[in-house]
Formats: structure tokens, sequence, C-alpha cells
């Protein structure tokens, strides 16, 4: 499970309900119906799409990386992965991937996280959490969320490898242009997305680069 | 109660939750083979600020928590550092038990049939404990399991290593901010053995041992855990603490 387990999907994007390209450093926050399909595309390659999932009808459970981790007794996400939420709770199933693999340990950058990872002169610099944070700010329902729900998330597209040693690390890409996620929902799930603008991780060769979010009724 | 030891057992299935100075010593010791310790840390003067297992790995380029690992907040500060550790290696990637999972694996108690002797999930205790200190499961986020080894293999499985822990492991925390403590004494979701764990473990809050500079092993661990003692400091400093 959750293995570089390829699988494409045959949704075509002129029957999507919704088609949007979300620039790098912009977030995005949208309430999914129970059995519609989320689907993140990495348009140029090798960004990260750092997301979170809320229960929408209890926005008190919130993703969580350790259930869905311990759930599939495996570190990475793929097609195939359950989605979990803190109550165990499932969430989304991952219907299609044509990346690979996807983090969830490495969390989303913050202004304070950036302070400690590169230097403290980067604390100026736009982030993961600031946009988390102007989302909710902006959002008609984002004040039945708080600085309380953001949990550690998803990294769509991301490698973090970690070793049988205890070792982790950030590795350039298993992700392509036009690699893409699609995730089907259980219930009314609530997702938030910050695009990362970040400029110190070479990840993505410091140049942030758009992502396209599709759903489907289906 | 400055130079006293203060102590306390947590029995199995036990919980605790208090609120510690800064520059205290946690020590806490397994009294019987596998034992495994959910923690949770808050900052005492603003629970919005709690221990964050990502930025805690990517800083410290680590999946593992060991001696001169700190224990950051999604703040970029330093809750508390592993200054003493017999083990080697602390999980924080595998969460703690849900009721469901505990009912499954040992099968289901409860407090009708055996009183006190009912199983106890480490989400129930976790919940009990956050509502205690004015927090909710809104709250509950990845935890520290004190005493266990968690590892990936190259393909990402998790495996539990039921023969880690010994009888009388110690490893010490030493807070560096004031923290809201959560503790739960349930078993790892990923200890294969179907018989529920009956391993007291002792934490003992022991007195400071003087300022924390420079020359400290966790502050000169890395680069990374350097800057964020540094933002720890100023956070004190600009209180005039």
């Amino acid at each position: 499970m959750a293995v570089f387990n390829r699988v494409e999907s045959s949704r075509q994007p002129e029957s999507a309900v919704y088609d949007e390209v979300v620039l790098a450093g912009n977030g995005w926050m949208r309430e999914l119906n129970p059995g519609q399909v989320l689907r993140i595309v990495d348009l140029e390659g090798n960004q990260a799409a750092d997301t979170l999932f809320y229960d929408a009808d209890n926005p008190e459970d919130h993703y969580s990386a350790v259930r869905t981790i311990t759930g599939q007794r495996n570190i990475y996400l793929s097609a195939g992965s359950v989605l979990r939420a803190e109550s165990g709770k499932e969430l989304l199933t991952i219907v299609a991937d044509t990346c690979g693999r996807h983090d969830t340990l490495g969390g989303a950058c913050s202004a304070q996280s950036n302070t400690v990872r590169y230097a403290h002169e980067k604390l100026h610099m736009h982030n993961c959490r600031d946009t988390f944070m102007l989302q909710l700010a902006n959002h008609a329902e984002g004040g039945k969320y708080s600085k309380r729900n953001l949990a550690p998330n998803i990294n769509f597209f991301m490698n973090v490898p970690v070793t049988p040693e205890g070792g982790l690390t950030f590795q350039d890409g298993v992700s392509s242009p036009g690699a893409y996620v699609e995730m089907r929902s259980y219930g009314r799930t609530m997702a938030l997305i910050s695009n990362c603008p970040q400029l110190n991780n070479p990840c993505n060769a410091y140049h942030p680069t758009p992502i396209r979010v599709l759903i489907w009724d289906c | 109660m400055e130079n006293n030891d203060w102590s306390v057992s947590i029995r199995p299935g036990g919980k605790w939750s208090g609120k510690i100075g800064r520059g205290k010593r946690l020590r806490f010791t397994a009294l019987g083979a596998g034992a495994n310790v959910s923690v949770l840390l808050y900052n005492a003067d603003d629970l919005t600020e709690r221990y964050n297992m990502p930025d805690t790995l990517k800083a410290q380029y680590t999946a593992h928590l060991t001696r001169g690992h700190t224990l950051m907040s999604d703040n970029g500060r330093v809750l508390a550092a592993i200054v003493e550790d017999s083990l080697g290696w602390h999980d924080t990637i595998s969460g703690y038990t849900t009721r469901e999972e505990t009912d499954a694996k040992y099968g289901v108690t409860t407090y009708q049939e055996t009183r006190n002797d009912w199983l106890r999930s480490g989400r129930d205790n976790l919940a009990v404990e956050l509502v205690r200190c004015g927090l909710g499961v809104r709250d509950l986020m990845p935890n520290v399991n004190l005493f266990s080894k968690v590892y990936c293999d190259e393909t990402g499985e998790l495996h539990y290593d039921t023969g880690h822990c010994l009888p009388n492991s110690t490893v010490t925390l030493r807070t560096e901010m004031d923290v809201v403590l959560v503790l739960s004494n349930t078993p790892n979701p990923l200890d294969p053995r179907t018989i529920y764990p009956s391993v007291p473990v002792k934490l003992e809050v022991l007195p400071s041992e003087g300022a924390v500079g420079y020359d400290d092993y966790c502050v000169g661990f890395r680069p990374e855990n350097r800057r964020a003692y540094e933002n720890t400091w100023e956070y004190y400093a600009l209180q005039g603490r």
C-alpha cells in the first residue's frame, strides 16, 4: 500500500464542475460534497501543494498525519491511501496518482520555522501557514477554524524520504509537469490548500509554480 | 519545592497533565519492558502554541528523537529538549490509540464490568486532559511516544521494535518554556502485542541545573537548534523574564 501506486484517471477536465488555477503563494479553500472527486495538478513539476482537510460537519476533527500513517502502516501516500481525521474517521481516499509518492511528515513552512531552518533574516518571507491563516480569515466559514485547527498537513508532490536509521531528507523528484493526484471525499469535507511559495528549499529549483484544482461530481 | 524532587507513577492506562515551569528536568523511567508514554506539549502562556511534529523533524533532519533533539513548537521555539536518553530512539510518527483500536486489539472492556481495570485508550485519555486544561479535541496533534521505536524500511513500511524498551530505561526532557504537559500511558498503536501492557512509568520533576547557553549540548546540536533557542530566549526577554 502507498508505494509508487500509479493509477491514471479517466476523468476529463471538460466534465469537471470546477476548474481553477492557483498561483504559487496563493491559497484555496472549498468544501467538497459527499462523493465528489478533487484533482490537484502539478502544472510545471516539483511544486508542493500543502493541503489540509476537515470534517466539514465537525470542523474540530482535522486531517491527521499520524492517524493516516498508522492506518496504512506506511509513511508515504499514493493511490489507495485513506486520508483520516484525528478521530480515525475516513475523510477521503486517493483514487488516482501519477506522481507516485506524497509526503505527510514534512508539514507546512511558516515564517517562524523558516527562521529556524534557514536564518533569522527569513522572517519576512511569504510562507504556507500565512496562506492558511489568510484563507481562514477571508472565508465565509473561516470563523469555524482557527490556528488551533492547523494540524500537520499533506505535501502533495513532495518527496521526503525516511531511512531505516531514522534519518529524514528532502529530495528532488518524483513529480513532473502535469502529474496529478485525485481523491474522493466520503462526506462533506473542507479542503484548505496553500500552493507553497517556498524560496529556500531547492525542491522546486527556487521557482514556485502554479497548480490546477478540479472537482467532479461522481 | 525548589530543591525537592517531585514524582508520580503513572499506571498502565493512566494519564496526567500539569503546568511545569521552564528549566525543569523531567525524568521518565519505564518500570518494566515495553513501555510507551504519549506526550503532548503546549506553551502554558499561549495554548495555541504547541508541539509540532513536522517542524521538529525537518529542522533536525530526523525521523526519530533522542539526546540533543529539541521538541519544537509551531512558532519556531523550543518547548523542551532531550538532555539524557538511555534508549537512543523515541517515536513521533505513529500517534496514539483510539477507543476502536483498543477494543479491537485487546478486547472490549467496560467500566461497568471491570471497574478501574478497564482498558483506556490514548485518545480518550488525551481528550480528557485537554478539556481539563481548557483545550479540546481540535488541539489533538501528532504526539511524542517515549520509549517506542518505530522505523521505516526503504518502501516506507512501518516497523515497531518489540525488544526496544528494557526495564528501567530512562529519558529526560528539559523544559525550555513554561509548558502544559499532557501524558497518556497507553500502548503505541503499532505495538503488535495483543496483551495490554502493564508497565507503569515514573515521572520525576527535578530542579533546574542553571541557565542554558551556547555551550549546551542541545543548543549546539545543530545550527537550527541554536536559532530555535535564540527565538525562545527572545520570547522571554521581550517579557522581561
